[in-house]
């Protein structure tokens, strides 16, 4: 356990100047800022449509969720696998890392726990400003209605399955950037991944939950039902494509482990 | 065993079906400082990676401090400092950044980083970005690296790998420094013979996988026997006459004759010989096979 804590807190202290670590305070900052900068510029627009309270915060978070979802948690997770494992490829460090007086196991899960830890940061900090950008709508523009219905519970449903959800494509792009050094190999295979989970996902094929990256595509599909029920917080968080994901993550996690001891030593 | 810091006994590893190291067995004494010694592909690095584990031994076969190493891994691993290859350096951190960080893999304070800093002569680059770092910096940031721990046991492979003369000296004395006043063990690897000369205490010579040579550096210079070349005129009458007078001769070319060095004494006799029978001698010249030259010829024949 300690070897586990200090390798992590070292992968912290390596990573608090890149680009992968304050991509995940930049990014939820940014793009929460900008839907509501939308909102309040296009302030008469949405009042013009007399949206209950619940559908206006719908409308508002589903700005934010779907180009997130979609497209950037997918492109943020490739980026982030390849930043984390790339810093030891480029320096030339694996063999150091791996000659230093530490569990081998708890190096690598260290290393695979950090990604894991800047998404769950990145999206948890996009619930959180949508959470204070909504109610700042409401100081700015009293006359919409954010203040009439809490969506906390909404909002923290939705992030951990998103969460839950890109686990999967975590530990597929781990894996890859594991293997190679450089950035185009895992960057490519992850987008091609990436345009077929859209696709997949959102014309409901049969097998999409499958394939890890539709998982993001498919909770956002699932957001859609959930405004159609009697309480919109209802909907369950463990689907099958959230099960599916945690199963490839659990399966590729041990495997990423036999191929970074195989690998690192050449 | 007990007073060996390495030991490998009989050790093998193979690349898929390519021998690297075959049947190597060191013995680095504590305390010494073992110059080991290759060409470039002789399988220096390869041992070193398996001497840190990097590379899986076959089991009782390596020793370190006399603890199998595969067993013991984690505990070996913490008298163990190293430098592989190039540096193992983040670019993006700076120089003290580098050393606060394996500090924290260490579980070690934080103002050791200082410490090594100084003991290094970075005080002054501390601040500065490592990619920014000349290669005699990085190098002298690797070895700091690999002190950070007080290791008892030093790994440096080729330190002074594209240093200047400057640097090279100073890495050289920062060897003698630890090995003498700081009582480490160092293990450093080289293919240049004159850098291990001045430093190292012990030597090994390997080549293609091999141990050639294992000893301290004064049986090393044993091997390389003094010669004594004769610069004399009707030269196959001198070698009859020598042959005749019982010297041995180890060769003749057709102005010089050479001979085992005894003393200078004897020297001077064989002069005073020669002249008395007739011969001119026009020079008497003391030999000695280079070191250089003889590492070339041990790994050549083998």
């Amino acid at each position: 356990m300690r070897s586990l804590y200090i390798s992590l807190v070292s992968e912290f202290y390596k990573s608090r100047k890149t680009l992968a670590f304050w991509a995940a305070i930049i990014l939820p900052l940014v793009i929460c800022s900008l839907v509501a900068f939308g909102f309040y510029s296009g302030s008469d627009k949405v009042l013009n449509m007399h949206y209950p309270p619940i559908m206006l915060w719908f409308r508002y978070l589903g700005a934010a969720l779907g180009v997130m979802g979609v497209l950037i948690l997918p492109f943020y997770v490739i980026f982030m696998a390849f930043s984390v494992n790339n810093i030891e490829h480029k320096n030339d460090t694996w063999k150091t890392l791996f000659a230093q007086p530490l569990n081998k196991f708890s190096i690598y899960a260290a290393k695979y726990l950090y990604a894991v830890i800047l998404i769950f940061i990145c999206l948890f900090l996009f619930a959180a400003f949508t959470f204070i950008f909504g109610h700042l709508l409401q100081v700015l523009v009293p006359k919409y209605t954010f203040n009439q219905y809490d969506p906390s519970l909404i909002l923290i449903k939705f992030y951990t399955k998103l969460f839950l959800a890109s686990l999967g494509i975590l530990s597929i792009q781990f894996i890859l950037s594991l293997l190679w050094g450089d950035f185009l190999k895992p960057m490519g295979i992850g987008f091609i991944g990436t345009i077929m989970g859209i696709i997949t996902g959102n014309v409901g094929w049969k097998y999409a939950y499958l394939i890890p990256y539709s998982h993001p595509s498919l909770v956002l599909n699932s957001s859609a039902g959930a405004k159609k029920l009697s309480n919109p917080a209802d909907f369950p968080i463990f689907t099958q494509e959230i099960y599916t994901s945690l199963i490839y993550a659990l399966v590729l996690f041990i495997i990423g482990y036999f191929i970074v001891t195989k690998k690192s030593i050449k | 065993m007990g007073n060996y810091a390495i030991e490998t006994v009989g050790l093998n590893f193979n690349f898929g079906n390519q021998a690297i190291v075959k049947d190597l067995s060191l013995q680095v004494p504590k305390g010494s400082i073992y110059g080991f010694l290759g060409p470039n592909g002789a399988g220096k690095t390869t041992t070193i990676k398996i001497l840190l584990n990097l590379l899986k031994s076959p089991a009782d076969q390596v020793f370190i401090f006399g603890k199998e190493i595969n067993h013991n891994r984690i505990a070996t691993l913490k008298r163990v400092g190293a430098l592989v290859e190039q540096p193992a350096i983040y670019g993006h951190l700076t120089g003290k950044e580098n050393l606060i960080n394996r500090c924290l893999l260490l579980g070690i304070k934080r103002n050791k980083a200082d410490e090594m800093l100084a003991l290094v002569g970075l005080t002054e680059a501390a601040n500065k970005k490592s990619t920014k770092y000349s290669l005699g910096m990085k190098q002298r940031l690797g070895i700091a690296l690999a002190l950070v721990s007080d290791p008892e046991l030093l790994l440096l492979d080729e330190p002074t790998n594209g240093l200047d003369p400057n640097g090279i000296i100073e890495v050289r004395n920062l060897m003698i420094d630890l090995a003498t006043k700081h009582n480490k063990t160092i293990l450093v690897s080289s293919h240049l013979l004159a850098e291990i000369e001045r430093t190292a205490t012990h030597v090994g010579i390997i080549n293609k996988g091999r141990l050639l040579f294992q000893g301290t550096i004064n049986e090393l210079h044993l091997l390389s026997k003094p010669m004594l070349e004769i610069e004399v005129n009707k030269i196959s009458d001198a070698k009859a006459f020598l042959v005749q007078s019982g010297y041995e001769i180890l060769e003749i070319t057709d102005k010089k004759i050479t001979v085992p060095f005894t003393s200078p004494q004897d020297s001077g006799a064989l002069n005073t010989l020669l002249i008395q029978n007739g011969f001119t001698v026009s020079s008497l010249y003391l030999q000695k096979k280079d070191l250089e030259n003889l590492f070339l010829d041990i790994t050549k024949n083998n």
